[in-house]
């Protein structure tokens, strides 16, 4: 588990994190969100023991960090997937990690193999692409066999098949009973692995909830109709709803009606259905509605 | 309109891209897929006369890209958002581009603007974000507002807001007629942002079609059916000769059959219907089906 | 011309050149300083002036020169750059004439300037510019950087990291040719065909004592003019080499 109570980080007068306060289970994979400059990474770092907050505390099943006895047995993070020395082999950058924390150097082997490096072990680091040092960051993730993880956009560079592979991965941590805690902006991906949500905006926390309520209480949801009567099954269902057109196949968007309800409708009517599709939100849509103020950059 | 004919790039012994041939419309936004290594990086640096074919040709409305008069009012590229002097200004880059290719200095600050640069201008790339070195590229490529577009994993390093914007952003490009070759590893991201699809593995193509027929000829449709009469209607599909399953939360998959039958069922034997949805496959799904043999770093899944 | 403003405007917009700029400033005519300084009043001559231009300043303008393509290649510019301009030779020969250009003003700024100092600190010194010699002698040391500088380009293009063409480039100049001199016999033959000892040849003013001109002792084959055409004949021939190359290869 890993606790934020009143974090704080200021520099200077910018405030980087702003009373921050937030639990992240075990058993699940949480996401953490914010737009840029939101202070996810100072937080991160918070959390690693990296930087020091101003003031307010988190720590790790009770402890700060810096008071773990072997840290990389208790926390496994990807931060950075380039803290690597380029002339390094990616099994040398193991070795002296797992000595550091006394874990048997056959885990080495083990979490080079999980990651699928076993191949290219012995190539220096500064000759991977992205993607394989992506998968290295992991393996060191993965060293100490920890009980929380911590990855920081660890889709970064990876082909379709690491991200499949990532994905379904936290998830097996997750139901291990381990804590998981992922920071990504990509969204579509977020809404497949996370189970909890923590976003942030300006250093303060927006939304503490799980990914499906964070979409449900920021969005909409609405029925897709299709039917060979959709003249006639509009004049109805404009009485109880709010009945537009989709722009691009001219199907019914019913808002304000549950699906079930429009069947019954239908079928009272007599009138045929060719599609019935409850409709959700989408994470993005629930994100933009809720981080409105808090963008650095804007494009036009 | 992009076309790549028979095109084939060799390192020595290793064939990075094998006899490819595709081509590119305007007026919608393709998706270029494959895994790792599958060439997409060469084929790309091909298209833009950075690399030599060993054998084939690429051509760009017709010729080939060292062909163009100033190559930049007809083809925007982002590759490599890096590829900038760090000790350069955002502006200082823009504006030798724009000279190199004739194209006057107020163009400069307008697609400064449209990235949303301004502020950040005068400051140099060297001290800029992925975020933001991604929206320089971004806006080197819109320079000489160009009628073909290409773009090499452009969400990278982008956030939320960004991402949104930059989808919009080529699928407008693509509504305006613009032709926009869009590389990505983020399928999730694809599904949502191209009509089209080239997707290559072992340097050769495995398919060039819609998104969406590429989804449904590899996943296979199915239709989710709640009603309070499924003991009547499940019957009536059976007898059909679709395949139905028990779905989630009490309702049946169907396949075999289109909503639209089933809807028609539904109606003439007067069952209700509390949802009729056609389900399709993921885009996640449908390459990892095609591609499964053409992966170069297999992780073990599971473990 | 456009290619020129484009290169321009590169050149321009980064730090280094204004460095090295002026490191060879501060090296050429720093160096005139000190021998005008440690040189007896009325003892400084013309050849004595062009010490530091010729030799010190020159490694750095070789250097600049370099950098100016090799950092193209390390920051992955020259992509952008081939983007812009597919014709390679074109958007080359364009950054190279535009370096060769402020290598020879910057030459004749360290040549003159350096002289000027001399006449300053040491006034009782016959110092005026009387003969051609003479003002080969100065005069010349821009064009020797514009020639220099075109060959420091070629050399950047053909390695591509600037490790290894400043090395190529700083041993070239500075030691190798010297070096082959020590072979006997043959060294002093070879040296008279070597391209920077060419380029000392042209500058060399001829009668006095000999010994202070770098150079001395080889017997060159050439005229003075006939050694810059030869010098400036090596440079642009190593430059159509690394033209021909950057072309062919992939970017």
């Amino acid at each position: 588990m890993i606790e934020a109570v009143r974090l704080r980080k200021h520099y200077g007068r910018t405030k980087a994190v702003d009373d921050l306060s937030f639990i992240v289970k075990p058993g699940r994979v949480t996401g953490f969100l914010g737009p840029n400059g939101a202070g996810k990474s100072t937080t991160m770092r918070m959390i690693l023991g990296l930087d020091t907050p101003t003031s307010g505390d988190v720590t790790i099943d009770g402890k700060h960090y810096t008071e773990l006895k072997q840290p990389l047995r208790k926390v496994g993070a990807l931060l950075d997937a380039k803290w690597v020395h380029p002339n390094r082999s990616a099994r040398s950058h193991l070795k002296w990690m797992a000595v550091s924390n006394k874990i048997p150097v056959s885990r080495v082997d083990e979490v080079l193999e999980i990651v699928g490096l076993t191949e290219v072990a012995n190539k220096k680091a500064g000759g991977f692409s992205l993607g394989m040092s992506q998968r290295l960051g992991i393996a060191g993730a993965l060293l100490g066999d920890p009980e929380v993880l911590l990855f920081d956009e660890p889709v970064n560079g990876l082909d379709p098949e690491g991200i499949l592979w990532i994905r379904q991965f936290m998830h097996r941590l997750a139901d291990e009973g381990r804590t998981v805690f992922v920071s990504s902006h990509l969204l579509s991906e977020m809404a497949q692995t996370a189970q909890d949500l923590i976003v942030i905006g300006k250093g303060q926390l927006i939304a503490q909830t799980t990914t499906e309520q964070f979409i449900s209480d920021a969005t909409q949801d609405h029925v897709r109709v299709r039917s060979p009567h959709a003249v006639k099954l509009r004049e109805i269902l404009v009485a109880d709803a709010t009945v537009t057109e989709d722009a691009v196949d001219g199907a019914l968007v019913v808002h304000g009606l549950p699906a079930a309800r429009i069947g019954e409708i239908a079928a009272d009517n007599q009138i045929v259905l060719h599609e019935l599709s409850p409709q959700r939100g989408s994470l993005e849509d629930a994100f933009m509605q809720l981080t409105k103020e808090s963008v650095e950059y804007h494009a036009h | 309109m992009i076309e790549a004919i028979g095109l084939t790039k060799r390192y020595g012994r290793t064939v990075a891209v094998d006899d490819l041939s595709f081509t590119v419309q305007p007026g919608r936004v393709t998706g270029f897929l494959g895994p790792n290594g599958a060439g997409k990086s060469t084929t790309m640096r091909m298209i833009l006369g950075l690399d030599r074919p060993t054998a084939g040709r690429v051509l760009i409305d017709g010729k080939p890209y060292d062909q163009l008069h100033r190559p930049l009012q007809t083809v925007g590229a982002l590759l490599d958002a890096k590829w900038v002097h760090p000790n350069r200004s955002a502006r200082a880059h823009l504006r030798w581009l724009a000279k190199s290719n004739g194209l006057p200095g107020k163009r400069v600050d307008a697609v400064l603007d449209a990235v949303g640069l301004t502020q950040v201008a005068g400051k140099k790339a060297g001290g800029f974000s992925l975020g933001m070195s991604q929206r320089l590229g971004i806006a080197a490529a819109l320079l000489g507002d160009p009628k073909v577009l290409l773009f090499d994993e452009p969400v990278n390093g982008l956030d939320p807001e960004g991402i949104l914007w930059i989808r919009t952003f080529m699928q407008n490009l693509a509504a305006e007629g613009r032709t926009v070759l869009v590389s990505s590893h983020l399928l999730s991201e694809m599904a949502l942002t191209a009509s089209e699809l080239v997707v290559i593995g072992r340097g050769k193509l495995i398919s060039q079609s819609s998104t969406a027929e590429f989804v449904d000829r590899s996943t296979g449709n199915s239709v989710l059916v709640r009603s309070p009469q499924l003991f009547k209607l499940g019957p009536l599909l059976v007898d059909k000769g679709f395949t139905v399953r028990d779905g989630a939360d009490g309702a049946l998959s169907v396949s075999g059959a289109t909503s639209d039958q089933i809807g028609d069922i539904a109606a003439a034997n007067g069952v209700v219907l509390h949802e009729l949805s056609p389900q399709r496959g993921s885009l996640e799904e449908a390459f990892m089906q095609l591609t499964g043999d053409a992966v170069e770093y297999h992780a073990e899944i599971g473990k | 011309m456009t290619l020129l403003a484009v290169e321009r405007i590169k050149l321009f917009s980064t730090r280094s050149p204004y460095w090295c700029t002026a490191l060879a400033l501060v090296l050429g005519v720093g160096l005139t300083a000190i021998i005008a300084g440690t040189t007896e009043n009325g003892q400084m001559s013309v050849g004595l002036t062009q010490f530091g231009s010729s030799q010190l300043a020159l490694a750095v303008v070789l250097v600049m020169s370099a950098l100016a393509v090799t950092t193209e290649y390390r920051f992955n510019t020259i992509r952008a750059t081939f983007l812009a301009v597919p014709s390679r030779t074109s958007a080359l020969v364009a950054k190279t004439a535009v370096v060769a250009f402020i290598a020879a003003v910057l030459g004749e700024i360290i040549a003159f300037g350096s002289w000027g100092l001399a006449k300053v600190m040491s006034p009782a010194s016959d110092l005026a510019i009387n003969t051609g010699a003479e003002w080969r002698h100065i005069a010349g040391v821009g064009l020797l950087y514009g020639i220099g500088a075109v060959l420091a380009i070629a050399v950047g293009i053909l390695v591509r990291q600037t490790a290894g063409a400043v090395a190529i480039l700083l041993v070239w100049n500075m030691l190798l040719e010297g070096l082959i001199g020590i072979i006997p016999k043959v060294g002093v033959k070879i040296q008279a065909w070597l391209p920077f000892q060419n380029a000392n040849n042209f500058l060399a003013l001829g009668g006095g004592n000999p010994a202070e001109q770098p150079g001395a002792g080889i017997d060159f084959k050439l005229s003075q003019w006939g050694s810059l055409a030869y010098f400036a004949g090596i440079a642009i021939a190593l430059l159509v080499v690394a033209l021909v190359v950057a072309k062919r290869r992939d970017a």
